[in-house]
Protein backbone atom coordinates (compact mmCIF):
# COMPACT_ATOMS: atom_id res chain seq x y z
CA UNK A 1 0.00 0.00 0.00
CA UNK A 2 1.47 3.25 -0.97
CA UNK A 3 0.22 7.02 0.16
CA UNK A 4 0.13 7.91 -3.56
CA UNK A 5 -2.84 5.34 -3.61
CA UNK A 6 -4.73 8.04 -1.87
CA UNK A 7 -4.57 10.38 -5.05
CA UNK A 8 -7.11 8.29 -6.26
CA UNK A 9 -10.59 10.44 -5.28
CA UNK A 10 -12.88 7.52 -4.10
CA UNK A 11 -10.19 5.98 -1.84
CA UNK A 12 -10.05 9.34 -0.49
CA UNK A 13 -13.33 10.16 0.00
CA UNK A 14 -13.74 6.25 1.36
CA UNK A 15 -10.78 6.99 3.81
CA UNK A 16 -11.21 10.41 4.93
CA UNK A 17 -15.27 9.82 5.10
CA UNK A 18 -14.42 7.50 7.77
CA UNK A 19 -11.71 9.52 10.03
CA UNK A 20 -13.55 13.11 9.33
CA UNK A 21 -16.08 12.40 12.18
CA UNK A 22 -13.20 11.41 14.99
CA UNK A 23 -10.70 14.52 14.01
CA UNK A 24 -13.43 16.86 13.97
CA UNK A 25 -14.87 15.70 17.37
CA UNK A 26 -10.74 15.50 19.04
CA UNK A 27 -10.53 18.63 17.76
CA UNK A 28 -13.69 20.45 19.26
CA UNK A 29 -12.80 18.58 22.55
CA UNK A 30 -8.62 19.94 22.86
CA UNK A 31 -10.41 23.69 21.56
CA UNK A 32 -12.88 23.43 24.68
CA UNK A 33 -10.87 21.90 27.15
CA UNK A 34 -7.67 24.38 26.34
CA UNK A 35 -9.60 27.57 26.13
CA UNK A 36 -11.82 27.19 29.01
CA UNK A 37 -8.98 25.92 31.07
CA UNK A 38 -6.88 29.09 29.42
CA UNK A 39 -9.48 31.69 29.78
CA UNK A 40 -10.99 30.31 33.01
CA UNK A 41 -8.50 29.04 35.04
CA UNK A 42 -4.89 30.38 34.28
CA UNK A 43 -3.67 33.49 36.41
CA UNK A 44 -2.92 37.02 35.19
CA UNK A 45 1.21 37.03 33.63
CA UNK A 46 3.00 39.88 36.56
CA UNK A 47 3.32 42.17 33.41
CA UNK A 48 1.09 41.24 30.98
CA UNK A 49 -2.05 41.03 33.20
CA UNK A 50 -5.14 39.50 31.73
CA UNK A 51 -3.56 40.43 28.19
CA UNK A 52 -1.66 36.59 28.80
CA UNK A 53 -5.16 35.00 27.88
CA UNK A 54 -4.48 35.77 24.37
CA UNK A 55 -1.76 33.57 23.67
CA UNK A 56 -4.09 30.47 23.79
CA UNK A 57 -5.52 32.04 20.31
CA UNK A 58 -2.60 33.83 19.17
CA UNK A 59 -0.36 31.37 19.14
CA UNK A 60 -1.82 28.81 17.64
CA UNK A 61 -3.66 30.92 14.88
CA UNK A 62 -0.49 32.19 13.95
CA UNK A 63 1.28 28.83 13.85
CA UNK A 64 -1.47 27.33 11.64
CA UNK A 65 -1.23 30.61 8.98
CA UNK A 66 2.07 29.74 8.44
CA UNK A 67 1.43 26.09 8.18
CA UNK A 68 -1.17 26.34 6.15
CA UNK A 69 0.58 27.68 3.43
CA UNK A 70 3.15 25.09 3.78
CA UNK A 71 0.30 22.67 3.48
CA UNK A 72 -0.46 24.37 0.23
CA UNK A 73 2.74 24.55 -1.33
CA UNK A 74 4.17 21.04 -1.18
CA UNK A 75 0.45 19.99 -1.92
CA UNK A 76 1.18 22.40 -4.86
CA UNK A 77 4.36 20.99 -5.65
CA UNK A 78 2.61 17.68 -5.76
CA UNK A 79 -0.41 19.02 -8.33
CA UNK A 80 2.98 20.65 -10.44
CA UNK A 81 5.07 17.24 -10.37
CA UNK A 82 2.45 14.50 -10.48
CA UNK A 83 -0.53 15.72 -11.46
CA UNK A 84 -2.78 14.52 -8.94
CA UNK A 85 -6.22 16.50 -9.07
CA UNK A 86 -6.96 15.66 -5.32
CA UNK A 87 -3.66 17.28 -4.36
CA UNK A 88 -4.75 20.62 -6.00
CA UNK A 89 -8.20 20.64 -4.60
CA UNK A 90 -6.58 19.80 -1.23
CA UNK A 91 -4.34 23.05 -1.66
CA UNK A 92 -7.29 25.41 -2.85
CA UNK A 93 -9.38 23.51 0.46
CA UNK A 94 -6.80 24.81 2.40
CA UNK A 95 -6.42 28.43 1.54
CA UNK A 96 -9.47 29.95 3.29
CA UNK A 97 -8.73 28.46 6.45
CA UNK A 98 -5.41 29.85 6.18
CA UNK A 99 -6.54 32.97 5.49
CA UNK A 100 -9.03 32.75 8.75
CA UNK A 101 -5.95 31.90 11.01
CA UNK A 102 -3.92 34.67 9.56
CA UNK A 103 -6.73 37.12 10.21
CA UNK A 104 -7.38 36.26 14.15
CA UNK A 105 -3.61 36.32 14.29
CA UNK A 106 -3.77 39.46 12.98
CA UNK A 107 -6.20 40.77 15.31
CA UNK A 108 -5.53 39.31 18.20
CA UNK A 109 -1.87 40.20 17.83
CA UNK A 110 -3.45 43.68 17.34
CA UNK A 111 -5.52 43.80 20.22
CA UNK A 112 -2.85 42.70 22.41
CA UNK A 113 0.07 44.79 21.04
CA UNK A 114 -2.23 47.96 21.94
CA UNK A 115 -2.01 47.90 25.83
CA UNK A 116 1.53 45.69 25.41
CA UNK A 117 3.29 47.88 22.89
CA UNK A 118 1.24 50.90 22.97
CA UNK A 119 0.05 50.62 18.89
CA UNK A 120 -1.93 48.49 17.29
CA UNK A 121 0.74 47.56 14.44
CA UNK A 122 4.37 48.46 13.56
CA UNK A 123 5.84 47.56 9.93
CA UNK A 124 8.19 45.54 12.24
CA UNK A 125 9.61 42.35 10.04
CA UNK A 126 7.63 39.61 11.49
CA UNK A 127 3.97 41.44 11.83
CA UNK A 128 5.20 43.15 7.78
CA UNK A 129 5.76 39.63 6.39
CA UNK A 130 2.45 38.08 8.26
CA UNK A 131 0.36 40.90 6.29
CA UNK A 132 2.07 40.20 2.89
CA UNK A 133 1.09 36.46 3.51
CA UNK A 134 -2.31 37.36 4.48
CA UNK A 135 -2.64 39.23 1.25
CA UNK A 136 -0.99 36.37 -0.88
CA UNK A 137 -4.19 34.49 0.82
CA UNK A 138 -6.56 36.73 -0.75
CA UNK A 139 -5.03 36.62 -4.12
CA UNK A 140 -4.86 33.12 -3.66
CA UNK A 141 -8.11 32.27 -3.51
CA UNK A 142 -9.34 35.22 -6.12
CA UNK A 143 -7.07 33.21 -8.56
CA UNK A 144 -8.92 30.24 -7.75
CA UNK A 145 -11.69 31.92 -8.17
CA UNK A 146 -11.14 34.08 -11.40
CA UNK A 147 -10.33 31.53 -13.71
CA UNK A 148 -12.90 29.01 -15.25
CA UNK A 149 -10.51 25.89 -15.43
CA UNK A 150 -9.61 23.68 -12.66
CA UNK A 151 -6.51 22.66 -14.25
CA UNK A 152 -5.09 26.14 -15.78
CA UNK A 153 -6.04 27.36 -12.16
CA UNK A 154 -4.28 24.77 -10.48
CA UNK A 155 -1.05 25.58 -11.96
CA UNK A 156 -1.30 29.23 -11.52
CA UNK A 157 -1.81 29.00 -8.33
CA UNK A 158 0.85 26.57 -7.57
CA UNK A 159 3.15 29.40 -8.79
CA UNK A 160 1.62 31.95 -6.42
CA UNK A 161 1.85 29.65 -3.79
CA UNK A 162 5.78 28.99 -4.36
CA UNK A 163 6.70 32.78 -4.42
CA UNK A 164 4.35 33.36 -1.21
CA UNK A 165 6.08 30.72 0.74
CA UNK A 166 8.89 32.38 0.83
CA UNK A 167 6.59 35.34 2.75
CA UNK A 168 5.28 32.24 4.79
CA UNK A 169 8.83 31.17 5.81
CA UNK A 170 9.95 34.81 6.71
CA UNK A 171 6.74 35.07 8.77
CA UNK A 172 8.64 31.93 10.93
CA UNK A 173 12.11 33.72 10.84
CA UNK A 174 11.76 37.16 10.37
CA UNK A 175 12.39 38.14 14.39
CA UNK A 176 15.88 35.58 13.96
CA UNK A 177 16.52 37.04 10.51
CA UNK A 178 16.60 41.05 11.77
CA UNK A 179 16.89 40.88 15.28
CA UNK A 180 14.61 43.93 15.20
CA UNK A 181 11.03 45.14 15.55
CA UNK A 182 8.43 44.87 18.26
CA UNK A 183 7.86 41.26 18.25
CA UNK A 184 9.60 38.81 20.91
CA UNK A 185 10.94 35.62 19.58
CA UNK A 186 9.02 32.09 19.61
CA UNK A 187 6.76 31.25 22.46
CA UNK A 188 7.61 27.61 22.22
CA UNK A 189 10.73 25.97 20.63
CA UNK A 190 11.75 22.94 20.17
CA UNK A 191 15.24 22.68 20.91
CA UNK A 192 15.24 24.37 24.24
CA UNK A 193 13.06 24.41 27.76
CA UNK A 194 9.59 26.20 27.40
CA UNK A 195 10.12 30.16 27.85
CA UNK A 196 6.71 30.05 29.83
CA UNK A 197 5.18 28.71 33.03
CA UNK A 198 3.92 25.32 33.11
CA UNK A 199 0.67 26.45 33.97
CA UNK A 200 0.37 28.54 30.96
CA UNK A 201 2.61 25.80 28.84
CA UNK A 202 -0.07 23.09 28.89
CA UNK A 203 -3.73 24.81 28.17
CA UNK A 204 -1.34 26.51 25.30
CA UNK A 205 -0.58 22.91 23.57
CA UNK A 206 -3.91 22.07 24.14
CA UNK A 207 -5.12 25.10 22.15
CA UNK A 208 -2.38 24.18 19.54
CA UNK A 209 -3.46 20.54 19.16
CA UNK A 210 -7.20 21.67 18.96
CA UNK A 211 -6.26 24.12 16.37
CA UNK A 212 -4.50 21.86 14.31
CA UNK A 213 -6.79 19.13 14.34
CA UNK A 214 -9.53 21.78 13.54
CA UNK A 215 -7.16 22.43 10.11
CA UNK A 216 -6.75 18.61 9.33
CA UNK A 217 -10.53 18.29 9.48
CA UNK A 218 -11.86 21.35 7.56
CA UNK A 219 -9.19 20.78 4.82
CA UNK A 220 -10.51 17.11 4.68
CA UNK A 221 -14.18 18.19 4.66
CA UNK A 222 -13.51 20.95 1.95
CA UNK A 223 -11.36 18.95 -0.01
CA UNK A 224 -13.84 16.41 -0.19
CA UNK A 225 -16.62 19.26 -0.93
CA UNK A 226 -14.85 20.35 -3.92
CA UNK A 227 -14.26 16.93 -5.01
CA UNK A 228 -17.82 16.48 -5.01
CA UNK A 229 -18.20 20.21 -7.41
CA UNK A 230 -15.46 18.73 -9.73
CA UNK A 231 -17.67 15.56 -10.18
CA UNK A 232 -21.03 17.66 -10.73
CA UNK A 233 -19.56 19.75 -12.85
CA UNK A 234 -18.53 16.55 -15.45
CA UNK A 235 -21.34 15.12 -15.08
CA UNK A 236 -23.62 18.08 -16.67
CA UNK A 237 -20.81 18.58 -18.75
CA UNK A 238 -21.38 15.26 -19.69
CA UNK A 239 -24.76 15.34 -20.38
CA UNK A 240 -24.75 18.68 -22.57
CA UNK A 241 -22.78 17.19 -24.52
CA UNK B 1 -18.50 33.61 35.67
CA UNK B 2 -16.13 35.72 33.45
CA UNK B 3 -12.79 36.06 35.28
CA UNK B 4 -11.95 39.29 36.66
CA UNK B 5 -9.73 40.73 33.32
CA UNK B 6 -8.98 44.13 34.92
CA UNK B 7 -7.45 47.04 32.58
CA UNK B 8 -7.41 45.24 29.49
CA UNK B 9 -10.98 43.56 29.88
CA UNK B 10 -11.72 45.09 26.31
CA UNK B 11 -8.73 43.86 24.69
CA UNK B 12 -9.00 40.42 25.67
CA UNK B 13 -12.63 39.87 25.32
CA UNK B 14 -12.68 41.57 21.70
CA UNK B 15 -10.05 39.39 20.75
CA UNK B 16 -11.75 36.16 21.97
CA UNK B 17 -14.96 37.38 20.42
CA UNK B 18 -13.75 38.02 17.14
CA UNK B 19 -11.37 34.90 16.90
CA UNK B 20 -14.67 32.73 17.91
CA UNK B 21 -16.78 34.61 15.64
CA UNK B 22 -14.24 33.85 12.56
CA UNK B 23 -13.57 30.30 13.03
CA UNK B 24 -17.42 29.83 13.69
CA UNK B 25 -18.51 31.34 10.61
CA UNK B 26 -15.43 29.03 8.78
CA UNK B 27 -16.82 26.00 10.11
CA UNK B 28 -20.61 27.19 9.28
CA UNK B 29 -19.79 27.92 5.64
CA UNK B 30 -17.67 25.14 5.53
CA UNK B 31 -20.35 22.64 6.69
CA UNK B 32 -22.59 24.57 4.50
CA UNK B 33 -20.70 24.87 1.42
CA UNK B 34 -20.35 20.92 1.92
CA UNK B 35 -24.36 19.85 2.18
CA UNK B 36 -24.66 22.11 -0.98
CA UNK B 37 -22.32 20.09 -2.97
CA UNK B 38 -23.39 17.11 -1.99
CA UNK B 39 -27.13 17.77 -2.46
CA UNK B 40 -26.00 18.84 -6.05
CA UNK B 41 -23.67 15.71 -6.88
CA UNK B 42 -26.97 13.67 -6.00
CA UNK B 43 -28.91 15.82 -7.84
CA UNK B 44 -26.43 15.20 -11.11
CA UNK B 45 -26.28 11.53 -10.29
CA UNK B 46 -29.90 10.99 -10.38
CA UNK B 47 -30.08 12.52 -13.45
CA UNK B 48 -27.29 10.67 -14.98
CA UNK B 49 -29.27 7.17 -14.49
CA UNK B 50 -32.77 8.31 -15.75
Amino acid sequence: MSLWEYANPVKFMALSGRILPFIAVLSASCLATGLIWGFFFTADDFKQGSTVKIIYLHVPAAMMAINAWIMMLIASIIWLVRRHHVSALAARAAAPIGVTMTLIALFTGAMWGKPMWGTYWAWDPRLSSFMILFIFYIGYIALWQAVEDDDTAADLTAIICIVGSVFALLSRYAVNLWNQGLHQGATLTVRETSPIDASYYYPLLFCIMGFILLFVSLVLLRTRMHIRVRRTKALVARRSL
Amino acid sequence: MIPDLGKYAVDVLSAYLVALVLLFALVALSLRQSTKARTALKCAEKQENL
